[in-house]
């Protein structure tokens, strides 16, 4: 076990992938000599050569189309965006050409591309680095998306996603990128939670709370305020936001009856109307009460100075698992 | 200087802004009255029976996509887009390929599919509805058609970086060809697959047939400077050649693919030719365009420039011609037929190939909807 920083944990699952295969490419804007913006590549490009760890030219239309040739070529590019809001001029590539090209070719071409997004707020930035856009390619067939929420899951959700044959949309959540916690680098990730299943981070009995990313530190913090007075959350990480694994959500819903999803992203038309409407189905007469959401609001990402109201914190998640109780 | 340097030197010259008058630009080896013509830069040792092969891939190119319209008219097809007046430069560039070379086309490229030994009635799925894309793309070397415009040049810039990774560049090399058209060069994936494989050099042509018009917008709404100069300003040389003259695109696109394999980057080709049909099945050129315009392109019409050639030279005798005849109803038919018979795909089929790997979710909603169509079967049988 060694104590790492998440952006750390993730420099040490992409130095395994490299190591381990030698098709894996990392590409991006700054990540060669500089190491990224978020220093999550250091040192990857003076071990790997220039050849393995592209500095790209500034267009991220560009580095994901040209995933797609290498990757139609054998290779398995990591694309790395280098924050949420520019993710958008690549839009069209991911949806349109990633997403779709193992289905138009009947399956006989994959497409093993990892897109790392740096995601969420709370970093005090300015315009268009502070965005969860996660719920524009849940809605995308043919994408898988996960977002890893501690250092040990993106040592090892990283190197899954990797050797994924499907491309894989990895959000890291950025304002816990130098948050630090215990990792067994030494050990596969055979022994990891498989990437499309959720983990229960908390165990409880009075209400189900969902998170994802940088969600998930916060929920935790939740859950030991709760229980000193008396509420018992359980918090579940849910790690894959497509496909959802939800057969751990069912079955803690069945049995605490309440249900609060919380997420950075706008509450409408986000991932948590999606689970709402799924636990409505399934859970319908074990629940006490609406599944509700908390998260952040239908506008567009505040200025700096207002995130600490946009961005659900402890004291939201609390109010609206108290919320729940109240019908 | 190598031939490669030779032709590069005269690319670059040529590309001075506004020195040269544009008709001086075009590389010609066959004018549209069947006259070989020599071009210092592009000298072509070709042989009467290649040229007669060059000419059947026209006739029964053309006669593919006859077909195609008339299955269209007939319901058989959702809609089809027409390569007629572009059948030279689709078969000069799709014969200068290698085996080993790889095409990405758009989806008007039924001629290189042709020359790619695609079984034609494999386009028509496509057009048909039953998949968009019925083809192993590795087994022909040949892409399937991208529809949104512009995006497969990037993916064949990528696929070119892979090969530079693979150390397939050199001797023996393998090279991408990446076709696109004229309304595709506004396009932002266009532009940035330029800047891509200009600075990592890769090994790539640029094929683009400038058909004059994207749908109703003739190419003024697209640029202000002939379309072969816009390379010169990324780094790499640009040609226009005469898109109609298949002897001329064999001869600029060999020469460019050679280049890209022996590691000198890449090149664009503007083919300077014309949609003689419209945009798709669905268009109506009527509309936007005169009938004149048409009626001069058909002057220069890409096969009968090569037929009178082949009949001026005495390469060709009538038991050719008529045995193309015959050949070109034998694949007519067997369009028509494969056409006809192609099954509808299984409702439960939408769910396929979906993910590369297992998807619970997915398969979830699909034994949600394999039930709802059982649930007819039950009914219908009870009754």
């Amino acid at each position: 076990m060694t104590t790492l920083t998440l952006s750390r944990a993730l420099n040490e699952g992409l130095r395994k992938a490299l190591e381990n295969d030698p098709k894996v490419l990392i590409m991006g804007e700054d990540v060669g000599k500089l190491g990224g913006v978020f220093r999550v590549t250091d040192g990857l490009q003076k071990d790997f050569g220039e050849a393995r760890v592209v500095d790209t030219p500034l267009a991220e239309s560009g580095i994901v189309g040209t995933a797609i040739g290498l990757a139609l070529r054998g290779y398995r590019p990591v694309c790395e965006i280098q924050f949420d809001g520019f993710v958008f001029p690549a839009f069209d590539q991911i949806t349109t050409q990633l997403a779709k090209m193992h289905y138009r070719s009947q399956g006989r071409l994959n497409l093993p591309v990892v897109i790392r997004i740096p995601c969420g707020g709370g970093i005090g930035a300015v315009e268009h680095h502070s965005e969860s856009p996660e719920a524009l390619f849940t809605h995308t067939g043919g994408l898988r998306v996960v977002a890893c929420g501690d250092p040990a899951d993106a040592f090892a959700m990283i190197q899954m996603s990797i050797s994924c044959d499907d491309p894989v949309i990895f959000f890291e959540p950025k304002r816990r990128y130098w948050e630090k916690a215990e990792v067994d680098t030494a050990g596969g990730v055979a022994a990891a939670v498989p990437l499309d299943k959720a983990k229960t981070v908390v165990s409880g009995t009075d209400v189900t709370v969902l998170c994802y990313g940088p969600m998930v530190r916060t929920c935790t913090a939740a859950a030991v305020a709760a229980s000193e007075e008396g509420r018992s959350l359980e918090v579940i990480d849910l790690r894959s936001l497509s496909p959802l694994d939800t057969e751990t959500i069912f079955e803690s819903v069945r049995r605490t009856g309440r249900c609060v999803v919380a997420h950075e992203a706008p509450v409408t038309g986000g991932l948590g109307a999606e689970i709402a409407a799924r636990v409505t189905e399934e859970c319908f007469y074990r629940l006490e009460a609406p599944v509700l959401r908390v998260g952040g609001f239908s506008t567009p990402y505040p200025p700096s100075k207002l995130e600490e109201h946009y961005l659900p914190d402890l004291d939201r998640v609390l109010d609206t698992v108290d919320r729940t109780f109240g019908y | 200087m190598t031939v490669n340097d030779a032709g590069r030197a005269a690319s670059a010259g040529s590309t001075s802004l506004g020195s040269t008058p544009e008709s001086a630009e075009l590389i010609q080896l066959l004018t549209p009255e069947g006259e070989r013509v020599e071009h210092p830069d592009y000298p072509l040792d070709i042989s009467a029976e290649e040229i007669r092969g060059l000419y059947r891939d026209l006739v029964l190119v053309r006669r593919i996509d006859y077909e195609a319209i008339a299955l269209q008219r007939q319901g058989e097809l959702g809609i089809w887009a027409s390569l007629l007046g572009q059948e030279a430069a689709q078969v000069g560039s799709g014969r200068a390929l290698a085996d080993k070379d790889m095409a990405f086309p758009t989806y008007r490229e039924h001629g290189v599919a042709w020359c790619r030994g695609l079984d034609p009635a494999k386009l028509l799925g496509l057009f048909r509805g039953v998949s968009h894309g019925g083809w192993d793309p590795t087994a022909h070397n040949f892409h399937l058609y991208t529809i949104v415009i512009g995006s497969q040049t990037l993916h064949a810039t990528g696929y070119a970086m892979g090969i530079q990774r693979d150390g397939a560049v050199g001797e023996d090399g393998e090279a991408v060809i990446a076709y696109f058209g004229d309304g595709a060069t506004s396009q932002g994936d266009v532009n940035e697959a330029f800047i891509w494989a200009s600075v990592s050099n890769a090994p790539i042509v640029f094929f683009c047939q400038n058909n004059q018009w994207a749908i109703s917008e003739p190419l003024e709404r697209q640029s202000r400077t002939p379309l072969y100069r816009r390379a010169h300003g990324f780094g790499f040389p640009g040609v226009r050649v005469d898109g109609n003259d298949v002897l001329a695109c064999l001869a600029v696109t060999r020469k460019a693919l050679q280049a890209a394999r022996e590691g000198q980057g890449p090149t664009m080709i503007e083919a300077f030719t014309y949609r003689m049909g419209a945009h798709t099945t669905t268009d109506d050129p009527t509309r936007y365009r005169l009938a004149a315009e048409l009626e001069t392109w058909k002057l220069k019409d890409p096969i009968e420039r090569v037929k009178a050639y082949l009949v001026r030279t005495e390469s060709a005798d009538e038991k050719f011609f008529s045995d193309l005849e015959a050949e070109s109803e034998e694949v007519g038919a067997g369009i028509r037929k494969a056409c006809r018979e192609m099954p509808d795909p299984e409702p439960l089929t939408i769910f396929e190939n979906v993910y590369a790997e297992p998807n619970l979710l997915l398969e979830s909603e699909r034994d949600q909807f394999a039930a709802y169509l059982e649930s007819f079967a039950v009914e219908e049988a009870s009754r």
